[in-house]
C-alpha cells in the first residue's frame, strides 16, 4: 500500500513495528514503532506518558516526510 | 542409515498454546512432537524422527528479533539435531519471517541444514528465499497435508547431505542458483506448447521468469510540514465501532474510508479493530494507538501540521493478497491527489 500511495506522488512515512518487513516491501520513509498491537501506544504506561511516546514517534514521521531520502530511510525515533 | 534426528519451529497457534492473545510468548522447548510434527514424522517413517520442537509467539519474536534468536538456536543446539524444520507458515506473515530469521541463524551458526515452507505472498519468502529453502505452500493451513508432502522428502535430502535439484523439481521458491537438469522433452515442442496455450489463453509457466525489481523512487520532501494537509491510512483495520461496512478480519476484500470531521480522540466507545491478526485488547482499548488521531489533532491545533485530512482509510492487512492491497492503495492514493493530500502517514502492525 505505501508503495502505490509513493507511486501516486504523495510522499508517505510508514510507521511499522517490523522494519524488515517494511523495507522488503519497498517502503522509502520508515519509523519503527512501538509493538505489533500497539505501533503507537504502549498500554503498560500510563495514558499521559503513552501520548508522549506517540508524539515522539510522529514527529519523527513529520521529521521523515520533510527530509530528502535517495534511498530506503530508517527514521530513529528521538525527542 | 542411522535415523535423522530432527528439531521443528512452530509458533503459539500451530502448538495449540492459542491465539493473537498468545502471541507475546516467549521461546520454550517441548522433547517430542508437537502440533504438525505428528504430520511429518508419518511422512518420515523410519528414516528421521521430529525430537522435539521449539515454540515462540509470533509477536515476541518479531519484537525481540535477536534476543529470540540467540534464545532459540541455543535450544536447539541442546537437542544436536541432523536438520531443523521450521513451520509451515502458509501465509502468516510475522511467523514467515520467524521461520526464514530461524533457519537462516540455525543455519549459519550452527551449520545445520534448515528448511521451511510458506506461500509465494509471505513477507518472509523474499526476505530469505536466497538464504534458506523455502518450499511453496498454499495460503492457509488447510494445505499442510500438500506442504508435508512436498518438505518432508527435501528435509530428508538436505539432512543427509544429498544433491539438491532444481526448484521446479523439488518444489522449493527459486533461490536464485541454476542447476542444470535434463528436461524429458526437447527445448522447441516446450516453447511450441508454451506458445499455444498462449494463444488459447491458458495457463503457462515460463522457463525463464523475468525478475522482479518492483522499487518506487522516494518522492521529493515535503516542503513546509506546517502548510501540509496530512492523511492517516493503516492497514491495523481501524473501524468505526461495529464494522459498518463489514471488513473481514483476514483476507480483507475491501478498504474502508471514515469521516473524522470534528473527532479529536478516538475511543473504546466509538473505534475498533477488525483486525484479526494481533491481540485486537489495545486497539479497542484505545484505537489511537493504531490511528493516532488524538496526536494529529494536537499537532493541527499546534500548528505542526497545515490540517488532517477529515477522512481516513483503513483496511486489515491479515492475509490480504498483495493484489488487493495494491487495487485499495491505488483507489485510494487517487482519492487522496484529488482531494490535494500533501502527505500520507501510514501505519501498520
Amino acid at each position: 500500500m505505501v508503495k502505490e500511495i509513493e507511486r501516486a506522488g504523495i510522499p508517505v512515512v510508514h510507521i511499522c513495528t517490523v522494519t524488515p518487513i517494511s523495507l522488503t516491501v519497498g517502503a522509502n520513509r520508515i519509523v519503527p514503532a512501538i509493538a505489533i498491537p500497539h505501533p503507537l501506544g504502549n498500554p503498560a504506561l500510563t495514558m499521559e506518558e503513552e501520548k508522549r511516546i506517540r508524539r515522539k514517534l510522529l514527529n519523527t514521521a513529520l521529521k521523515a516526510l520533510s527530509t530528502e531520502v535517495e534511498d530506503q530511510t530508517v527514521f530513529e525515533p528521538e525527542e | 542409515m542411522a535415523q535423522l534426528r530432527i528439531v521443528q519451529y512452530i509458533n503459539q497457534f500451530f502448538a495449540q498454546i492459542g491465539g493473537e492473545e498468545m502471541a507475546h510468548i516467549k521461546p520454550e522447548l517441548r522433547e517430542g512432537i508437537v502440533g504438525p510434527g505428528l504430520a511429518f514424522n508419518q511422512a518420515f517413517g523410519d528414516e528421521a524422527e521430529i525430537v522435539a520442537a521449539v515454540i515462540c509467539g509470533d509477536s515476541y519474536f518479531n519484537e525481540n528479533l535477536e534476543t529470540a534468536k540467540k534464545e532459540i538456536v541455543e535450544m536447539v543446539k541442546s537437542q544436536s539435531p541432523d536438520l531443523f524444520i521450521a513451520g509451515p507458515a502458509f501465509n502468516a506473515g510475522r511467523y514467515g519471517v520467524a521461520c526464514g530469521s530461524i533457519c537462516d541463524a540455525v543455519k549459519k551458526e550452527l551449520g545445520i541444514p534448515a528448511l521451511t515452507g510458506m506461500y509465494v505472498e509471505n513477507p518472509g519468502v523474499d526476505m530469505f528465499k536466497e538464504s534458506v529453502y523455502i518450499v511453496s505452500t498454499k495460503n492457509s493451513a488447510a494445505g499442510m497435508r500438500d506442504a508435508v508432502k512436498k518438505m518432508a522428502p527435501l528435509a530428508l535430502k538436505l539432512g543427509r547431505n544429498e544433491k539438491i535439484g532444481a526448484s521446479a523439481q523439488e518444489g522449493y521458491i527459486p533461490n536464485g542458483i541454476r542447476v542444470n537438469f535434463f528436461e524429458k522433452e526437447r527445448g522447441s515442442k516446450r516453447a511450441v506448447d508454451m506458445l499455444l496455450k498462449k494463444m488459447a489463453g491458458k495457463d503457462f509457466v515460463t522457463e525463464f521468469p523475468m525478475p522482479d525489481f518492483d522499487r518506487v523512487k522516494p518522492n521529493p520532501a515535503v516542503k513546509n510540514i506546517s502548510k501540509a494537509k496530512i492523511a492517516l491510512v493503516t492497514s491495523g483495520g481501524i473501524v468505526p465501532k461495529g464494522n459498518p461496512d463489514h471488513i473481514e478480519s483476514s483476507s480483507a476484500s475491501k478498504y474502508g474510508r471514515y469521516d473524522i470531521e470534528g473527532v479529536m480522540d478516538l475511543t473504546a466507545d466509538t473505534y475498533e479493530t477488525a483486525h484479526g491478526g494481533y491481540d485486537p485488547v489495545y486497539a479497542n482499548e484505545d484505537a489511537d494507538r493504531v490511528l493516532p488521531v488524538d496526536v494529529m489533532r494536537e499537532f493541527e491545533k499546534e500548528g505542526k501540521i497545515g490540517s488532517l485530512f477529515h477522512y481516513f482509510y483503513t483496511t486489515v492487512g491479515n492475509g490480504t493478497a498483495v493484489k488487493s492491497a495494491k487495487k485499495y492503495a491505488e483507489e485510494i492514493a487517487a482519492e487522496l491527489k484529488k482531494a490535494n493530500i500533501d502527505a500520507v502517514i501510514l501505519t501498520s502492525t
